[in-house]
């Protein structure tokens, strides 16, 4: 399995189907979803930025490491690019396992590596108008002002 | 002095104003080449948890280096 980058809807059932395995006993997996609000702003969507090339790259290298880390059989990740709307899965991370702990460590270190390690950037657009880089406060007030 | 050619991603291409540049210069890490970058383009700010990336490979702000090499200025990350 693997880390993607997709700039079109993720397809969630499919991608559960695609983890199928007689071998596991458990199946674990995370949405991250578009939210409506962050930090006192009312936010009306939200555009990702990545790098795909360092993505993909240290994405592979994170799913090695929870599949050594945790003995778990297999990982996905697919992260979003582009513009999207309220509610939109933005990120989804499938693991499966022989058993439950396993597949539940390993699918949060994924997720929880994902947004500090990889090269993805997320800037809110607000309700009203304004737009800021999240992560990087200052710049919210860049881009207020222009 | 070597060739360096220089990519900005996300809030820092909105703070230089340019998605790449090339120059010559005489910076020996990727971190002097950020803080000599900052004098060609003033709007961009340094933040203490920014990353670097040279050749496509993740690097440390002391990374040496070399004529030609491609470096990457990456702001806070914020996936998921």
């Amino acid at each position: 399995m693997s880390f993607i980058v997709s700039a079109a809807p993720i397809d969630v059932a499919a991608l559960r189907r695609q983890m199928a395995d007689d071998t596991c006993g458990a199946f674990t997996s995370f949405e991250g979803w578009v939210r409506n609000h962050n930090e006192g702003h009312r936010v009306r969507r939200l555009e990702y930025e990545v790098y795909a090339p360092l993505a993909v790259s240290e994405g592979e290298r994170l799913i090695a490491q929870a599949r050594e880390q945790f003995g778990i059989t297999a990982a996905h990740v697919v992260h979003r690019e582009g513009l999207l709307e309220l509610g939109d899965c933005a990120v989804w991370v499938g693991v499966t396992a022989p058993h439950r702990d396993e597949a539940f460590s390993a699918c949060r270190f994924l997720i929880d590596e994902a947004k500090v390690r990889l090269p993805i950037w997320k800037k809110e657009h607000y309700v009203n108008g304004d737009s800021g880089w999240v992560n990087c406060e200052r710049c919210a007030t860049h881009a207020g002002a222009g | 002095m070597n060739t360096i050619h220089v990519a900005f991603f996300a809030a820092f291409r909105e703070q230089a104003g340019v998605e790449s540049h090339t120059l010559q210069t005489a910076a020996t890490s990727a971190r002097e080449l950020f803080d000599e970058l900052r004098a060609l383009f003033p709007g961009l700010e340094p933040y203490a948890n920014m990353k670097y990336a040279v050749n496509d490979e993740m690097v440390h702000a002391d990374h040496v280096l070399r004529e030609d090499d491609r470096v990457l200025f990456f702001p806070p990350v914020a996936g998921g």
